[in-house]
């Protein structure tokens, strides 16, 4: 069943207050580093305090002597798991590389590098017993840049990796770890029949994904091998899932339990503490708690791939655009797997194209291994790609949404990554960003407008929820889905529009994993598709049950009951005259009408609807100083349904903010010896309130129908844009293409100098 | 090494703890108080996670020893509502959907009722250069801004 109609809406679409929210704005919401059990230990870690080294031998026994210190493990004390690949969460995922970046084995591969842990009483121990561990490293040459790191002859990080995706195979090991390749048509004979030709060559930087809760797990496993783990994270299923694989252990004996999660944004996808907490806890038979300080969290985890995004594009003089080609070169970090193949695939997903070709390179250097960051590789290559449409339209003296208006991709298009599109929105994005005041504004001295769009794909996938009416009629749900936005909120919502009763009268919770059934993580922009999907078809289910209830109360078949605002009621004159029967009345007389009323559904979902973007930047820039400050900003989106309106607006405005910031501020730092230079917020500079303007989100609404409601997947298509907003609007401010970003006032300056 | 004797007010009722001489006042509130709502974010006073208000100034309380709670006021987020009754500035963060993870809204509800103590009518770059010692990776400050300057409006019975 569908509830398409949004006339028909009495729930879903308003904007009530979130059922988590009084905990969190008082202060009793639980995080990761919240939690603590009786007679806990403290977890450190001892890092890397090298770029590349070989590991020639590991001390532990000044360590183990000193008072207060209850266990120390390094690699030694995990199995060495063999090379397997995996698709978990938003990527590729190698177990053995996974466990080798929680813990070393045999060389350190970026500075900050786990190498040994110690479990103490307090932490000050801890501390003490990190610096007794005597680590003697035999250093390597490093190597940080992308294609410094493609070059023969740069330090190879890993002897046993061949170039995959090339004929033949290479017989010498090198750092590309991957080469990838999409194309539609003759694309080298269509540039032949172009009018006009640009071309460019754009980098960007590794950014953080910068959640402000660090990495946290309380770990207890018991004397019979029992283990319980509290930590932070996008899934607890996949906690528990990469904790039993990297310590050798059925997942039945695990049972993982979500805290609340402090941002994540695609970096909570991935284990770090939990499998060293837990050979720290089966060591001591004690509870341990490890919680990563600032500068862990930006020297061992994430961030996302820095790139080198080369792009042509050929168009007729009427801008129709007849071939288009990028070339991608992506970070992965320490092990493959950078999102270098979602960025060749969503780069030019926003055009129809008929000759396109995108080649993507996946190369490793001595950084951290990055990890998944809303939408990601989008941002990164559509960077180039809507950078070199700036060009185009400038070229072709044409107004840039007029440009993508005519190339845009549309129902029936078919995408170089090879399907067929349906059901889209991108077209009304760019309309309604043309008809926007925000467009025709005036602009002052020193200021200039850009437009960007962008594409993601969202998607689908296992999710599970149940639906439990209680004794008193009130309803209880459970899903799987940690809920990192207000994901609860539209849980609740699409639960109470079903039963047709208010959404205060359902409560939802996210169980554990061992009180609901399997749910893939909270990534990809699937929860309230997915999940969504579950809870929905859950309801259903218990409405259908109340009705054989009320008709078993009524003594008439059951099809001669309707449901109807929340209440049983007959359907008809000639199913009697029975005043209708609210949840509560059902509800109280289940034990003798067959007992509990539940339902727990668990779904496959497929059907996730595609997300397109359109964003308008102002900026200002001061000559004098190089900075740029957004000055306005206006970002439409296709978001299929807006489930509970007030927190889509809300993942427009972060995602928007967090590309702003990946614009004009973040990067990773290196110095000389391979050391990252800026492990903290002061250096690392995220956006803060004083430097954002408000950001109006422009809904549009393209209803899914493969979701019951018309959601679709919101939360990561608006960070895709925002990067070539903001270069596009430099450009129109100051005659300057800036390429690489970040555009810090340092580098704009420079840029004003050399012209 | 012995711990020192401290004797405090912490949401209006006295306190007293023992602290070594180099822990955080954050620490102490943690995990001897177990006042869980201030959060850690950075520990070197950058992310504004961790803010109480001490002695009516709003501080990060990473950077404040506990030693140096001796004998002064301190309002953590815990002691924001009265009661049931949530403040104005709660409220209206959920109202206006002001929070994504929530991680960062104990700091940023305890700075905005700071700002509104001492500025019941801040103008919007007011409360934004406010609030630049608050990050919120979530939101984009967008709902935040508009939380404070409803809440503001409604304290001042506007």
């Amino acid at each position: 069943m569908t509830y398409l109609n949004k006339a028909d809406l009495k729930v879903v679409g308003t904007r009530p207050i979130r059922p988590d929210g009084v905990d969190k704005v008082t202060g009793r919401a639980v995080f990761g580093a919240d939690q603590a059990l009786p007679g806990m230990l403290v977890g450190k870690l001892l890092r890397s305090t090298h770029a590349h080294a070989k590991i020639v031998s590991i001390d532990t026994s000044k360590a183990l002597a000193l008072k207060g210190v209850k266990a120390v493990v390094t690699s030694a004390d995990f199995p060495d798991i063999p090379s397997e690949e995996a698709f978990v969460g938003e990527g590729p995922m190698n177990f053995r590389d996974l466990s080798r970046n929680v813990m070393a084995r045999g060389k350190v591969l970026y500075h900050g590098h786990a190498v040994a842990a110690v479990a103490a009483t307090t932490s000050e121990i801890a501390d003490a017993a990190l610096a007794l561990i005597d680590v003697k490293y035999e250093v390597l040459p490093f190597v940080i840049d992308v294609e410094e790191a493609m070059k023969p002859g740069a330090p190879v990080l890993h002897n046993d990796l061949f170039t995959q995706g090339t004929t033949p195979q290479p017989t010498e090991p090198s750092n590309v770890a991957k080469r990838v390749q999409f194309a539609l048509g003759d694309v080298d004979a269509a540039f032949k029949t172009a009018d006009v030709i640009v071309e460019g060559r754009y980098t960007t930087e590794p950014v953080h994904q910068a959640y402000i809760e660090p990495h946290a797990c309380v770990v207890s496993v018991g004397a019979d091998g029992q283990a319980i783990i509290y930590s932070s994270s996008q899934g607890h299923f996949m906690v528990r899932a990469y904790c039993a694989k990297l310590l050798g252990m059925e997942l039945s004996n695990i049972r993982a339990m979500p805290s609340e999660i402090g941002g994540g944004f695609g970096g909570k996808t991935l284990v770090y503490l939990e499998p060293v907490a837990m050979a720290l806890s089966k060591q001591t038979g004690r509870p341990v708690k490890m919680v990563m300080t600032r500068e862990d969290v930006f020297r061992a985890t994430g961030p996302t791939s820095g790139g080198v995004i080369e792009v042509k594009l050929g168009a007729k003089k009427d801008g129709t655009i007849v071939a288009a080609e990028a070339i991608l070169k992506f970070q992965a970090g320490a092990f493959p797997g950078s999102p270098v193949q979602p960025g060749c695939m969503t780069c030019f997903a926003m055009y129809d194209l008929k000759d396109v070709r995108i080649i993507g390179y996946d190369v490793v250097s001595n950084r951290p291994k990055v990890a998944a960051y809303r939408a990601p590789g989008a941002p990164i290559s559509t960077f180039g790609t809507e950078s070199a449409m700036d060009e185009l339209a400038l070229k072709l003296g044409m107004d840039p949404i007029e440009l993508r208006l005519k190339n845009a991709a549309k129902d029936g298009t078919k995408a170089a990554y090879g399907p067929t599109l349906q059901n889209i929105g991108y077209i009304p994005t760019l309309q309604a960003a043309k008809a926007h005041p925000h467009y025709s504004a005036p602009l002052g001295k020193n200021q200039g407008r850009g437009v960007a769009s962008g594409f993601w794909f969202n998607i689908g996938g296992e999710s599970s929820g149940s639906v439990h009416v209680n004794e008193d009629g009130s309803v209880s749900i459970v899903t799987g889905s940690p809920d990192i936005g207000g994901s609860r909120a539209s849980m609740a919502m699409m639960c109470a529009e079903v039963l047709g009763i208010p959404m205060e009268k359902v409560r939802p919770v996210v169980g554990d994993t061992a009180t609901i059934g399997f749910t893939h993580l909270t990534g990809g922009s699937r929860v309230t598709f997915a999940t969504g999907m579950a809870v929905t078809q859950a309801a259903e289910k218990v409405r259908d049950e109340l009705k054989v209830r009320a008709a078993k109360i009524w003594d008439i078949p059951p099809e001669a009951v309707e449901w109807k605002d929340g209440m049983a009621v007959p359907a008809g004159a000639n199913a009697g005259g029975f005043d209708p029967l609210s949840l509560a009345d059902i509800a109280i007389k289940a034990a003798k009408t067959g007992g509990p009323i539940i339902s727990e559904v668990s779904v496959n979902a497929q059907g996730a609807g595609p997300g397109f973007a359109t964003h308008i930047c102002d900026v200002e820039v001061d000559p004098e100083t190089g900075f740029t400050t957004v000055l306005r900003y206006t970002a439409i989106q296709d978001v299929g349904r807006a489930i509970h309106p007030s927190y889509v607006e809300g993942q427009i405005q972060g995602g928007a903010a967090q590309g702003i910031g990946w614009a004009l501020n973040e990067e990773y730092i290196y110095n000389a010896k391979g050391e990252l230079d800026n492990p903290g917020f002061l250096d690392y500079r995220v956006p803060v309130a004083s430097d954002m303007p408000m950001i109006e989100a422009v809904m549009i609404e393209v209803p899914n129908p493969r979701h019951p409601f018309g959601a679709k997947g919101v939360g990561e298509v608006p960070i895709v844009p925002p990067l070539a907003a903001v270069a596009n609007a430099v450009r129109s401010a100051t005659g300057l293409r800036m390429a690489d970003l970040p555009i810090s006032p340092p580098k704009l300056r420079a840029a004003f100098d050399a012209r | 090494m012995s711990k020192i004797h401290v004797t405090t007010t912490i949401n209006g009722e006295p306190a007293e703890f023992l602290t070594e001489p180099q822990m955080s006042l954050l620490d102490i509130l943690r995990d001897e108080m177990h006042l869980t709502g201030s959060k850690e974010g950075c520990g070197s006073g950058d992310c504004g996670a961790c803010s109480v208000i001490m002695d009516g100034r709003v501080v990060c309380s990473c950077l404040v020893l506990g030693v140096e709670a001796e004998g002064k006021d301190i309002t953590t987020i815990e002691g924001i509502a009265n009661g049931e009754d949530l403040h104005p500035v709660q409220r209206k963060f959920l109202e206006h959907a002001a929070l994504q993870c929530g991680f960062c809204t104990p700091g940023l509800i305890v700075a905005t009722k700071a700002l509104l103590d001492r500025n019941p009518d801040p103008t919007e770059t007011e409360a934004r250069y406010w609030l630049a010692g608050n990050l919120c990776r979530c939101t984009g400050y967008d709902k935040i801004i508009r939380a404070v300057m409803d809440a503001a409006a409604e304290m001042r019975g506007a």
